[in-house]
């Protein structure tokens, strides 16, 4: 058993590297990713300014070899500040999914192999936040939180579960009645044993390419609030609060706007490129 | 199928009231500084006290959360802090500036995206195929407001060929108002001058809200005509010696057409979120706008309205498309 666990890992290893050659596109979306978190974890030594110091007289610069990206209105170095906001989405992406995922998981799980009353109940509440748009989900909790990055990291959180509660829950409903299930519990294994052991591990691959996407929605949708004013607040490097402040000196001071977005546009489309390649990985295993 | 259409119309008002309960408790699970803000940083105790009371502000949450389904069901949204008119009203005046955009980037989403995808099928693993997965991808990977804003750069500052903002030029009034939708008005008046203008000024929005959406009709679009062209129907027109052409674009893009319809009814929920950010970068009035600038004000009231609107008609919207699908193929019954 053991043996041929191994040996399925290894050939679908062998495979995901095999589709990562062959596909241009994975590796693009893997070198976005890992360029991003390059820079969020060496801010300090690649960003060529102080992304907070401010400097009147240096205010409004377009790009040039000594800003490269740029000034803002307050004579800020626009590619410092990116650099330093890379943080700012990467924390909220892993905060928001992170809490999210366990969360929704765990109540899938109980929902599925319970059943009853809990599966009800949880699912109504599920089928209750899905009537609502996500966008418009997430900005009626931030805004009743109050204005700021740490309560969009909430926010996000107790709204976004509901997703992987639903795909988690109807793979357990698959794998409930299979053989190898009724053969456990047979023996006598306990819940826990259950839940933990033999069907969280079967759940990890839908759960994984939600994830992935999530991750990118999770930047767009905090830069989105940002944006409106609901999250990060001045004098915060946040990308999408780069973007609202830049949207007042348009057109003239584009670069304010342009840069940060673009970022957004990167990592996002990394994450999103990554979740094709796994789910092409595991496509195969269910052929 | 009438029981079916019977029973998804009596689930309406139980996804409401479920939906208004939500909405209730996260709005009003933090204590409000509605009042505070309203009245300004320098407002005395005595007059904080009494506008706390004139809104019910003070009571029990739960006695709010009844009084607020009372006021529900006799159709009160209740009054906005900020401008002082009921809900209702103002809600009427800005939702057809709203329906009007998501039409318009409804029927934007749906003639790129069934064409992108349907080239994507016919010529699968080419370089066109590739682009138009690249576009879908690429749309949805973009900040809604992002792309606005880079569309009024280049569009309105740069080349000054479409307006960046509102929905009409100052210098034109309005059409009378039949539907509240511009476009449809100056239609049915006849007043040619102000449908041009409202249509140039409807483009960039729309393309803003369709663009970003585009991947989830271009990959259905794509994966049923691939499905579609290996049937059976399909090898015999070929057999038949009709020319490619017939083959994709008349038998085979026909039935992958009923896939668009589901589309509409999936996308709708996405269409009205992003029509927020949209609405916001193109001065757009419509609940979108409303809703963030009541935000900024603290506002419970047209907050808690518009989410439930919305959820309403994202409701509404795949009750819709269900029927249409089964209506349009006669293989599915319910």
């Amino acid at each position: 058993m053991a043996s041929q666990n191994n040996s399925k890992k290894e050939s679908r290893l062998s495979y995901a590297a095999y589709i990562i050659r062959k596909s241009p596109m994975s590796l693009l979306g893997l070198f976005l990713v890992a360029g991003i978190i390059f820079l969020a974890l060496f801010s300090p030594w690649i960003a060529t300014h102080d992304p907070l110091k401010i400097n009147f007289d240096q205010g409004f610069k377009p790009p040039s070899a000594q800003h490269w990206f740029g000034t803002d209105d307050l004579g800020r170095d626009v590619f410092s500040r990116i650099v330093y906001g890379s943080r700012i989405s990467l924390k909220i992406a892993l905060f928001v999914v992170g809490i999210a995922a366990t969360l929704g998981t765990a109540l899938g799980l109980f929902s599925g192999y319970i059943g009853g009353v809990v599966d009800i109940i949880i699912m109504r509440v599920v089928d209750t936040f899905l009537a609502i748009p996500p966008f418009i989900l997430a900005m009626v909790a931030t805004a009743a939180l109050g204005p700021s990055l740490t309560n969009v990291m909430i926010a996000l959180s107790i709204t976004w579960w509901t997703w992987y509660a639903r795909i988690v829950r109807g793979e357990v409903l698959r794998l409930k009645n299979l053989n190898f299930m009724m053969a456990e519990r047979s023996l006598g294994a306990r819940l826990p044993r259950m839940l933990f052991r033999h069907l969280l591990p079967n759940c990890v691959g839908p759960v994984a390419v939600q994830t992935t996407l999530q991750l990118g929605l999770a930047v767009l949708t905090s830069a989105g609030l940002s944006f409106l004013g609901l999250g990060a607040q001045p004098p915060s490097p946040a990308w999408g609060l780069m973007i609202a402040t830049g949207r007042q000196y348009l057109p003239d001071q584009w670069w304010m706007t342009t840069f940060p977005g673009m970022m957004i546009f990167l990592l996002v489309m990394g994450f999103i490129l990554i979740g094709d390649t796994i789910r092409d990985v595991l496509s195969r295993d269910i052929q | 199928m009438k029981v079916y259409i019977l029973k998804r119309l009596l689930m309406l008002p139980l996804v409401i009231l479920m939906v208004a309960t939500l909405v209730f408790f996260l709005t009003h699970s933090v204590p409000g500084s509605a009042v505070r803000i309203l009245l300004g940083p320098h407002a005395g105790e005595a007059q904080i006290e009494k506008a706390t009371k004139e809104f019910g502000l003070d009571k029990p949450l739960v006695v709010q959360y009844g009084m607020y389904m009372k006021r529900l069901f006799h159709g009160d949204l209740g009054t906005s802090i900020v401008s002082r008119r009921p809900v209702v009203r103002d809600l009427m005046t800005f939702f057809p500036a709203t329906i009007e955009l998501s039409l318009a980037a409804m029927v934007m989403l749906v003639v790129v995206g069934i064409s992108l995808g349907a080239v994507s099928a016919i010529h699968r693993s080419s370089l066109l195929d590739m682009f138009a997965r690249g576009l879908a991808v690429g749309g949805v990977a973009m900040p809604q407001f992002w792309l606005g804003l880079m569309f009024i750069l280049v569009f309105f500052y740069w080349s000054g060929w479409l307006p960046g903002g509102g929905r009409l030029d100052l210098t034109l009034d309005p059409p009378t108002t039949i539907t509240g939708m511009y476009v449809l008005d100056s239609l049915l008046t006849g007043n040619w001058k102000t449908l041009w203008d409202s249509i140039l000024h409807l483009i960039l929005p729309a393309l803003t809200l369709g663009l970003t959406n585009l991947s989830t009709t271009t990959a259905m679009v794509r994966s049923s005509m691939l499905q579609t062209l290996s049937q059976d129907y399909i090898t015999m027109a070929r057999a038949y010696g009709f020319s490619d052409t017939k083959v994709h674009y008349v038998y085979a893009l026909k039935n992958s057409m009923i896939t668009a319809v589901t589309v509409i009814g999936m996308t709708s929920g996405h269409l009205l979120g992003g029509a927020v950010l949209v609405e916001t970068v193109f001065d757009w009035p419509g609940i979108g706008l409303f809703a963030a600038q009541s935000i900024l004000n603290v506002d419970y009231a047209p907050i808690i309205a518009v989410t439930m609107l919305v959820a309403v008609t994202y409701a509404v919207m795949n009750l819709v498309a269900d029927i249409l699908y089964a209506v349009l193929d006669p293989r599915i019954h319910f």
